[in-house]
């Protein structure tokens, strides 16, 4: 990644729509080549940085740069970036084929050289069959296919990608995952992708930008917005997390410090310079929490519950674990029937640990 | 309850059909077998059969008169499409509210009877008219322009009278155009004309055929603005036919014209029900599969 060098940027871009901020003084840096994701809820801006980016909306603030330039005075149809919308939006009077080649067509590219291109961004889609029906003539994922299709056999510098898979079911939706990874590195162009699907994000990109209320809350690779969230928001929006607040008492060296949690003194690993009296948030993926037998055990972390409720998932066996302080916790196992150990009864006593250092450490944020 | 919804169901259905049997398809089949008489100066109609009512749609100078008619009402057509598609286009681009009172204002005209409408507009036009009035003060013509009784006047009284008729058709299909598809064609590369070409105006056929089929069949019909506006010279195919049975009393060709007019609208109906059978289908048309 570090070798890479920017594509497009985005500085200080404000946008507002009758008294509503969309995007808030949004800076984002998106790297040749990547596959960036912008994840967050409905209403969080994504979609509106998208079209900025194509040249649907004009920033009220600040600029867009491609390549150094700004591409403010550029409008949306010279720009060197194409767009596979939520709804396909294909020409419905048009056959795939014509569909594919007009792009092409609209940027006078030689008679020639067209069918060529065409032909092998069918190809590249496993459409080749189908140039000559119509769209309404295909089902859900073909009709995405032609419209990644349309899209690509431009050559775009930046192809936007707006929840261009929320509208298929789940396992075709995996295939086109999988298939747009596979696309994303044959072509080589930078792919920007729109979502509100944590799990699609984690799956598909490089580099994944959460946002929340028009702001950028974290980038960063799949696995660091995963593993150490920077805040309650983006820890809460991926995956499932539990949240414990404690209090800081003392520190004990560089990266630990004592916190008293759940009534109990805790030793955690923090790299934020926590002083004694701070009030923070201790958080824990379920796949990180074992349950054991209520036996105390002095190298971890260690609480005593029962079991509320079970949930079998198949691949794992979600437990809620309500504490003794009254805290729910939900863990998380991969669900073996041979071992004995995992068939929990409802109400049956058990007691949690975990590994210092697998928890995620952050300051108090109020009214979250 | 369900059979009560039966009984209202019989009525109503059997109601309207018996009203339309008896008021269009019997009267309609009256005219047929009526082209099919003989014609009689003291009793209208003698019953034995002829062919002579359809032989005088053949004569030369009829058609001539028939193609007169034609184009006008062509021409007509034409006129409206070239004011109602801009018209709505504009129309599409202003707030959702704003549209609504637009249309109102369209529709306001019809409360007034289209005759008196018509007997306004030959106010407008004549030679001591609103116009040439204007013109004569402002000083851009010396004597006053010879408007009225002429092709251009009947043209011009058909087209204000229908082109509300050309209008709502072609702004409703351009309120079903999903906005994303121009938003499509930007993004890859179409500029203003190319999307206007290739995509708004292919999308929005359905309604512009629409628009012309209710332009074209009333405007061959509407005699009394031929009448008011045209003069003796300029005739429609409905002034042919009012003539055959109020003044020429040839019941015969009267009413083979009318059959004649209906065969017209049939087959217009059947074109139509084709083009928007296949823009269902593919939501739009192109030139393969009309």
């Amino acid at each position: 990644m570090t070798e890479c060098k920017p594509l497009l940027q985005l500085n200080g871009v404000s946008k507002t729509f009758a008294d509503n901020t969309v995007l808030d003084d949004l800076d984002l840096t998106i790297y040749d080549g990547e596959f960036l994701t912008l994840l967050g809820p409905s209403g969080c801006g994504k979609t509106t940085v998208l079209r900025i980016i194509a040249g649907f909306e004009q920033e009220d603030q600040g600029q867009v740069l491609l390549d150094q330039q700004n591409i403010a005075i550029l409008k949306a149809e010279h720009r060197p970036v194409n767009t596979v919308f939520q709804s396909y939006a294909l020409f419905p009077h048009m056959t795939v084929y014509d569909n594919i080649a007009f792009g092409l067509i609209m940027h006078k590219v030689p008679k020639a050289e067209i069918d060529g291109r065409v032909m092998e961004a069918l190809r590249m889609v496993r459409l080749e069959d189908f140039a000559k029906r119509k769209p309404h003539q295909l089902s859900g994922g073909q009709q995405q296919r032609v419209a990644i299709a349309r899209a690509v056999v431009n050559r775009p510098r930046l192809l936007l990608l707006d929840e261009s898979l929320s509208a298929l079911d789940y396992k075709l939706r995996q295939e086109m995952q999988v298939e747009l990874k596979r696309l994303q590195r044959q072509l080589n162009i930078t792919f920007v992708y729109v979502t509100h699907d944590q799990e699609e994000a984690l799956s598909m990109s490089d580099r994944i930008v959460v946002m929340h209320k028009g702001k950028v809350q974290q980038i960063g690779t799949p696995r660091e917005i995963y593993e150490t969230p920077v805040n309650l928001f983006v820890a809460r929006f991926i995956g499932e997390i539990n949240q414990f607040d404690g209090q800081v008492t003392r520190r004990i060296d560089d990266n630990h410090v004592e916190v008293i949690a759940e009534g109990a003194e805790w030793v955690v690993q923090t790299d934020y310079p926590f002083a004694a009296d701070d009030k923070v948030h201790i958080l824990l993926r379920p796949e990180d929490i074992r349950i054991t037998k209520p036996e105390s055990d002095d190298e971890k972390i260690h609480m005593d519950g029962h079991i509320h409720e079970c949930n079998y998932k198949g691949k794992t066996m979600d437990s809620y674990i309500r504490l003794s302080t009254g805290t729910t916790v939900i863990a998380s196992e991969f669900f073996d029937e041979d071992d004995p150990d995992y068939d929990y009864r409802l109400g049956q006593k058990v007691a949690i640990e975990w590994f210092t250092g697998w928890e995620v450490v952050l300051p108090y944020e109020q009214s979250i | 309850m369900n059979n009560q919804f039966n009984q209202f169901r019989f009525w109503a259905i059997g109601l309207a059909t018996s009203w339309l049997a008896l008021f269009v398809l019997v009267p309609s089949l009256m005219v047929l077998v009526t082209s099919f008489l003989t014609r009689d100066a003291d009793f209208l109609i003698q019953y034995e059969f002829s062919l002579a009512g359809w032989k005088s749609v053949l004569d030369p100078s009829f058609v001539s008169l028939l193609w007169d008619s034609l184009f006008m009402s062509v021409v007509t057509a034409a006129v409206c499409l070239l004011i109602a598609y801009p018209f709505s286009m504009c129309l599409m681009g202003l707030p959702k509210r704003w549209r609504g009172v637009i249309l109102f204002l369209l529709i306001v005209p019809f409360w007034t009877n289209s005759l008196v409408r018509i007997y306004a507009i030959q106010f407008l036009l004549g030679k001591k008219g609103m116009i040439n009035q204007v013109l004569q003060f402002v000083g851009l013509i010396d004597k006053p322009l010879d408007m009225l009784y002429s092709q251009f006047a009947v043209i011009f009284g058909l087209s204000y009278i229908l082109l509300p008729f050309m209008i709502l058709p072609i702004y409703s299909s351009m309120e079903k155009l999903d906005f994303k598809l121009l938003e499509a064609a930007k993004d890859l590369g179409a500029n203003a004309t190319s999307r206007l070409l290739r995509i708004t105006l292919p999308l929005t056929l359905p309604g512009i055929l629409a628009g012309c089929l209710m332009v074209v069949l009333p405007a061959m019909g509407m005699f009394f603005v031929a009448d008011l506006l045209g003069g003796s010279k300029h005739s429609l195919l409905g002034n042919v036919i009012k003539n055959q049975f109020i003044q020429t009393r040839d019941w015969p060709f009267g009413a083979a014209l009318s059959v004649l007019m209906i065969l017209l609208l049939s087959f217009m109906l059947w074109l139509y029900y084709r083009a928007t059978k296949m823009s269902n289908r593919s939501g739009g048309l192109n030139d393969s599969n009309f």
